[in-house]
């Protein structure tokens, strides 16, 4: 007998197939059969009066530490805090111990996000081997066993050459390249952004331009190497002069896209002051005109994914100075209320606009075919309540990591439900 | 106790003394004029006092000192408190003990005071957040050098006998000094101008919103001020090749006796120390009648008495209360 879960009631959003009005859905057998008015009856039945009802979330960005450091996060926690948080599916980045630079490692990655049943668990694989910047990972195997993009994260592609390789050889597969945008030579040491307060605080600073000088390079490579099936997607970016390099590049129709972190849109630099190390992030945070250009970017349909970054750290690691502390904030858990916080109350983005981000737009990225509630796509929904309040509080994460500069915000945008493949895996 | 002067109402009630950009300009004033009333048990025949008896003060000191150490150990025993000496190549530090592991062993054995130098900035800080006891920062990467902050305006106090109105040069590689952003913030807080003098390669990110101007020529400079810092270049934290050469460092950014000829008459020439002779200042400059390197070195212990002193008499306020 058919599998049959019906959500009465509900404010549907659904920006793929342009549906945001209040209507019902019903999945059978793990996939979408039906969006409307539903006079049916289901085995399970829920209301989701005065609730939203969108595609599951989704972040392209998280690093869940297996297999390595599995002392600060496991497929499974990460999986678990990934579902409370209203996501479906997640992709892991490679800078893992050991790297995930073969099919071996990516078939691993996903046999342990099904065993964990929680949310759909993805990854990327490396670039370079080792992500040491000079010879090519296996992208082709990779791409095979699955891997939905590949990326140096932690660090970018340094020499020029190596990347334009990397870049041409991809393009014979179907694969997102994507760069975590870092020239070295310029960043130093810096373990913030390079300003007033790096200079008051005596800390070394990573200057703009190390993000800005090498975005700016890989435009020029997928320049040069188009036409070819080539995509290209800039992670986390946090400048103002990225923003201008993102714009003109879309202005040329080029095949690149941008991400940004809830912490570049929520903090500045000067949380730094007191030198607590949970704001100690990579890309460091920048000034008040950088995120004020941000905001701009995301109103003017610039950034085409909101992902966390979410980078988990034991309160060991975290509780040293500001120096030698890792660089990472964990805040997956408490995502979706971040972005309603930094982009709708001040009327940045409405609803469907922020759910479209989260969704449709973030799996496109990637190539995989989510984030809409098509008829025959794949059951994964979240349920929200919008007015609901709540306090982090981040000694109630599922993460396993508590390095979390929100905690104690009071957020709005609740969570409600969870329901992955048609099976409802969070309820709050 | 009689040596120290009250000032009018003012009560100081800060049990570290982390840095000088957070003083008021009354707390300033009150730790130089304590650290006066301390100058002359140095000149006595037993120099010693008693307010620190019985307490302990560390010297945790993860890079290497010789002045600042040697200045607040004798600084702590002219006020008769006990002293343990902590460096990291004698300790469990090498090991990989944290900070944090390293300040709650030496607090489990009951240290009143904790003297740190440390190459992370913002570490006394970290510290003072996470013990019970006194922390005074005695250089922290290059953030902060209070102690040497306030010797270098007690000591143009002294001759000047104010900071109000003068022009003060602060000459080398600013970028890396904790001294010149210590003195920076004393100086200008106390109304001197401060003038940054180093090649731009040696100045700190977005100086335009520190309350200093900047030149890049000492030859400008050397005929305007009253006050000129020489700051030692230090080798050991230059990253890359800032400039091309120390002859051509030397040639514009020495304090040589020529130059020194175009100075004021009253000028006073101070350096943090240690002197790479020849380098930034010639010898006939840093042992010369204008000098006051030695002066500072003198006050240097006056004023780390006075600190030691505020901060014990703050944390026995706050234990009382």
């Amino acid at each position: 007998m058919a599998n049959e879960l019906l959500i009465k009631n509900g404010h549907v959003i659904d920006p793929a197939n342009g549906i945001d009005k209040k209507c019902d859905v019903l999945i059978v057998d793990e996939k979408i059969a039906e969006v409307g008015e539903i006079e049916k009856s289901a085995q399970t039945v829920i209301d989701a009066a005065g609730k939203l009802v969108t595609p599951g979330l989704i972040d392209i960005h998280v690093h869940f530490r297996e297999p390595g450091d599995e002392e600060e996060e496991t497929i499974a926690s990460g999986s678990a805090a990934a579902v409370a948080a209203g996501f479906t599916s997640v992709v892991c980045m490679p800078n893992t111990n050991p790297v995930i630079e073969n099919e071996t490692d990516v078939e691993y990655i996903h046999r342990k996000g099904r065993q964990t049943r929680k949310t759909h668990v993805y990854t990327m694989g490396a670039i370079t081997k080792g992500l040491q910047g000079v010879e090519l990972a296996e992208m082709g195997f990779m791409a095979e066993a699955g891997a939905v993009g590949f990326t140096d994260d932690g660090r970018g592609v340094q020499d020029p050459s190596v990347m334009l390789r990397a870049l041409k050889y991809a393009a014979m597969f179907d694969v997102v390249m994507t760069q975590h945008c870092q020239d070295d030579s310029f960043a130093g040491n810096g373990v913030m952004n390079a300003g007033y307060y790096s200079t008051i605080l005596g800390l070394p600073g990573a200057d703009a331009l190390a993000e800005e000088a090498m975005l700016w390079r890989d435009i020029q490579l997928v320049k040069k190497i188009r036409p070819g099936r080539i995509r290209y997607h800039a992670q986390h970016i946090s400048t103002a002069g990225s923003v201008e390099l993102i714009r003109a590049a879309k202005k040329d129709s080029l095949p690149i896209t941008c991400e940004v972190t809830p912490h570049h849109l929520l903090l500045t630099e000067e949380c730094c002051a007191e030198y607590d190390t949970n704001y100690k992030v990579n890309p460091p945070l920048r000034s008040a005109k950088d995120v004020e250009a941000l905001k701009q970017a995301i109103a003017e349909g610039l950034v085409d994914a909101l992902v966390t970054d979410h980078a988990p750290h034991l309160q060991s690691e975290k509780e040293l100075e500001f120096l030698a502390a890792p660089f990472g904030i964990a805040s997956l858990e408490c995502a979706l209320g971040l972005y309603v916080k930094a982009l709708i109350e001040p009327g940045i983005l409405n609803w469907p606009a922020l759910i479209r981000l989260m969704t449709e737009k973030s799996a496109k990225i990637i190539g995989v075919d989510k984030g809409t509630l098509g008829v025959g796509r794949q059951g994964d929904v979240t349920i929200i309540d919008p007015d609901a309040e709540y306090k982090i509080d981040v000694s109630k994460f599922r993460s396993k990591s508590r390095n979390c500069p929100y905690h104690g915000w009071t957020l709005k945008g609740r969570v409600e439900k969870t329901i992955v493949g048609g099976e409802i895996r969070f309820e709050a | 106790m009689a040596l120290i002067r009250k000032s009018k109402q003012f009560k100081w009630h800060r049990k570290h003394l982390l840095g000088l950009r957070e003083l008021s300009v009354e707390e300033i004033t009150y730790i130089l004029d304590t650290a006066k009333g301390f100058e002359q048990i140095s000149t006595r025949s037993v120099k010693k006092a008693p307010p620190l008896r019985g307490k302990v003060v560390v010297n945790l000191f993860f890079e290497d000192s010789t002045r600042t150490r040697n200045s607040f150990a004798l600084a702590a025993s002219r006020l008769s408190a006990d002293i343990i000496e902590f460096t990291q190549k004698a300790s469990s530090v090498s090991k990989g003990e944290t900070l944090l592991d390293t300040a709650r062993n030496l607090e489990a054995m009951g240290i009143d005071i904790v003297v740190i130098r440390h190459n992370a900035g913002g570490a006394p800080k970290f510290l003072s957040r996470n013990i019970n006891a006194c922390v005074v920062n005695a250089g922290d990467g290059f953030c902060e050098h209070p102690t040497q902050g306030l010797l270098d305006v007690y000591t143009i106090r002294k001759i000047k006998g104010t900071l109000e109105g003068l022009k003060i040069a602060i000459v080398g590689d600013i970028a890396h000094s904790r001294v010149a952003r210590s003195d920076m913030w004393a100086m200008t807080k106390l109304g001197a101008e401060v003038i940054f003098v180093g090649p731009p390669t040696l100045m700190p990110t977005q100086l335009s919103r520190l309350p200093v101007s900047v030149s890049y020529s000492l030859d400008e400079v050397i005929e305007k001020v009253d006050v000129i810092n020489m700051l030692r270049i230090q080798f050991e934290r230059l990253g890359g090749n800032p400039f091309p050469s120390i002859r051509e460092y030397s040639h514009y950014f020495g304090l040589t006796v020529e130059r020194m000829k175009r100075a004021k008459p009253d000028i006073l020439v101070m350096h943090p120390g240690p002197i790479n002779r020849g380098l930034e200042m010639e010898s006939e400059v840093a042992d010369g009648e204008r000098s006051v390197i030695l002066e500072q070195v003198t006050n240097g212990l006056a004023v780390r008495m006075a600190v030691l002193f505020l901060v014990n008499q703050a944390a026995a306020q706050k234990l009382k209360a």
